[in-house]
């Protein structure tokens, strides 16, 4: 028994060097990274745009292309037959679709990073980090016909654009609804206050999305409710307005019954009863209305919603850049832009996939042509330090937003 | 024939060289244990000690203790590493009292034919997806569910999602890891013992105390080494029924899932890592660790 536990001991001894050793290694090679990372700066915003080229004409294919996408953006139809724009795309350009999956938008990052991809289908909350961290390029848009018929309010905004210049090509997007029971929540709610308010009749069987981008949320509700804290940008939040957004959210945990981020489970306690009022996606509340278990309604209430508008970025580095910008103009033609969004679940960027919808009513349910609808929603922008007015790099970043969320949760 | 030859001699000469013979044996195991193994360990702690770009990620090797210090600063870690710990124990406490009787009546009362079944349902279970057992219980535990209609008689709901529910998931999940030592363990009490026990005119209660008891000790000590040490590590489970709570193994998913900071989430890795030592500590100094 001794000669054994020696041997544990030594081989924890063994262990612990290593790891010293390791993390004395790494602090030589620090004044490299550093140097190399400082144009992304910690400062987010106000560093500058790392200098990427941007492609001037699309030549001929080079045979493959390898991006990262939502779940749904690119079927090839193994989920279902039916459902295919990956081969056509194969077959009329030669470029072979090598398909990753990112499950969030910080693990798109994250895989971008590795420079082995053409591009990536980011949501607002990836794209500037993508931009800052010099990953993509900027896009150039007479390369890619069918851009000219996107929807106006999706081109040059915040999330997709910097200094009037595009790098990305819009996609699609939604709004984060209120959703309730008819059955169990009257009257219609019209309000976030129904899921804010410590005293809301539905205590316990409330729901909220569970990721920091969710404190937008409750800074939209304050920017209405709130005037004296003069938040004009759920995403530019100073010290004392971030501050109020994460304690309304620590009193909204009082009366939440459960966080969701995985749609089915969010699908599957509306239907339970589990979940009476709450954000949700409108794909769930549709999958939900196309049950028997339950009805849902839901709306954009008068302060306004969160929403995502997701945008075909290029790598910066891309190996095949003439496929990507091929593969950009392929999933925003009218046709393709109308398979994805309809299978899931968002509106189209492109304007003229609603002539095209199979289901006739799918533009109107999503709000797709409707620009007073988009106007009420602030699209999911990635925090960062600068404000983007006056009050300078006083923001809190989205590192801030996430040790915060961790603390809201408890 | 010449490779024959060449064969010969290569075996011949190992059969000369006892130490030539050992290494080529352990070599490939001992280079698994020390670098997969051992020295992916080691990295994740290095890591432990550097830190990212909070805006674009990248990180960032030089030497801080930040990370821990956030750690123990803040006192929302400190809250969800106790309520994780007190799952576990929980967990860990209600698989021993259902295991105990259970893999007695197994071990010592069932016939042979009951038994086999017996040990075949509990294993069972163990066939079936991780992921399907927890749905399960969020279907069986969702308003309206089979507990709530099981418990409508007596006037009483099931308890909704939350920490019971997470406890009681977990205490499901990890029982047949409980069980089965501990049948073992009463396997090998000799009847004998408890017949003599009996003869002495011991009553039932005594005899499970002082003879049952100390004899099954090391195989529940080797049970609850699984349920504790995997209740610690889990963070699907809670995010299937665990409603709005949390547990510690989420916030180092969410260190790198959600904030991409791998450097802090080794660092919260460590804090599991910590507890498990602390147990088998303690676990050692019982002896019950020589037994098994």
């Amino acid at each position: 028994m001794r000669a054994q536990r020696s041997t544990v001991y030594r081989a924890t001894a063994v262990l612990g060097v290593l790891a010293v050793a390791l993390a004395g290694c790494g602090s030589s090679s620090s004044s490299k990274s550093a140097a190399g990372t400082s144009s992304g700066g910690t400062s987010g915003g106000a560093a500058k745009v790392p200098k990427v080229a941007m492609l001037d004409k699309v030549g001929a294919g080079e045979g493959a292309l390898n991006i990262i996408v939502w779940a749904g953006y690119a079927e090839d139809g193994s989920n279902d037959k039916t459902v295919d724009w990956v081969h056509p795309f194969q077959t009329s350009t030669g470029c072979k679709v090598n398909v990753k999956v990112g499950n969030t938008s910080d693990e798109m990052v994250t895989l971008m990073k590795t420079g082995q991809y053409d591009g990536v289908s980011a949501s607002g909350d990836a794209t500037l980090r993508l931009i800052y961290g010099g990953d993509v390029a900027p896009v150039n848009t007479s390369l890619v016909p069918n851009y000219t018929t996107i929807a106006d309010f999706l081109k040059v905004k915040a999330w997709n654009s910097v200094n009037g210049q595009m790098y990305g090509i819009p996609h699609g997007w939604g709004a984060n609804v209120l959703t309730w029971r008819p059955d169990k929540v009257t009257p219609a709610p019209d309000s976030w206050s129904v899921v804010f308010d410590a005293n809301s009749p539905y205590k316990g069987k409330v729901t909220a999305y569970d990721s920091p981008i969710y404190i937008a949320d409750a800074a939209l509700y304050l920017k209405a409710t709130k005037p004296d804290l003069k938040i004009t940008n759920p995403y530019e939040l100073d010290a004392t307005q971030f501050k109020a957004a994460t304690d309304l959210l620590t009193t909204q945990k009082g009366i939440i019954g459960e966080y969701w981020s995985d749609y089915t489970k969010a699908v599957s306690a509306l239907e339970s009863g589990n979940t009476v009022v709450g954000t949700e996606w409108q794909v769930n509340d549709n999958l939900v209305n196309a049950g028997t278990k339950a009805k849902v309604e839901s709306t954009v209430p008068k302060e306004g919603s969160t929403g995502w508008s997701d945008t075909w970025m290029v790598a910066a580095k891309a190996k095949h850049p003439n496929c990507m910008y091929e593969w950009m103009n392929w999933i925003t033609s009218p046709t393709v832009n109308d398979q994805v969004a309809e299978w899931f679940g968002e509106a189209p960027a492109q304007t003229k996939a609603c002539d095209v919808a199979k289901d006739k009513t799918f533009c109107t349910t999503y709000h797709a042509l409707d620009p007073a609808y988009a106007a009420k929603i602030s699209y999911w922008t990635t925090p960062v330090k600068a404000c983007g007015d006056s009050r300078g790099n006083t923001c809190m970043d989205y590192a801030a937003w996430t040790t915060a969320w961790t603390t809201i949760k408890g | 024939m010449t490779t024959r030859t060449y064969a010969t001699r290569a075996s011949s000469y190992l059969h000369r060289s006892p130490r030539v013979r050992l290494a080529g044996l352990l070599s490939v195991p001992m280079v698994w244990l020390l670098l997969a193994y051992l020295g992916s360990l080691a990295v994740m702690f290095a890591a432990a000690f550097w830190t990212t770009d909070s805006f674009t990620g990248v990180l960032i090797h030089s030497f801080t203790w930040d990370n821990f210090h956030t750690l123990v600063d803040q006192p929302v870690y400190r809250r969800v590493a106790l309520r994780t710990l007190g799952i576990a124990v929980a967990v860990t406490v209600i698989d021993a009292i259902i295991a105990l009787p259970m893999a007695f009546y197994m071990a010592k009362v069932a016939s042979p034919r009951w038994r086999r079944l017996l040990v075949a349902s509990i294993l069972t279970p163990l066939w079936a997806s991780y992921l399907v057992k927890a749905y399960a219980w969020r279907a069986m535990l969702a308003n309206g569910g089979v507990l709530d209609w099981a418990l409508k008689p007596i006037g009483l709901h099931g308890p909704g999602f939350g920490l019971v529910a997470v406890t009681m998931t977990l205490a499901y999940l990890w029982l047949p890891f409980m069980i089965l030592p501990v049948y073992a363990g009463f396997e090998r009490l000799p009847d004998s013992l408890l017949e003599a026990s009996a003869d002495l005119g011991a009553p039932a209660g005594r005899t499970f105390r002082s003879v049952a008891l100390p004899a099954v000790f090391p195989a529940l000590v080797a049970g609850s080494i699984f349920t504790f040490s995997l209740t610690l590590g889990d963070y699907i489970t809670v995010k299937i029924v665990g409603g709005k709570t949390q547990m510690f193994a989420n916030v180092i998913y969410d260190s790198i899932g959600v904030a991409a900071n791998l450097p802090f989430a080794a660092a919260a890795a460590t804090v599991p890592v910590l507890l498990i030592v602390v147990y088998l500590t303690i676990v050692r100094r019982t002896g019950a660790l020589e037994n098994l």
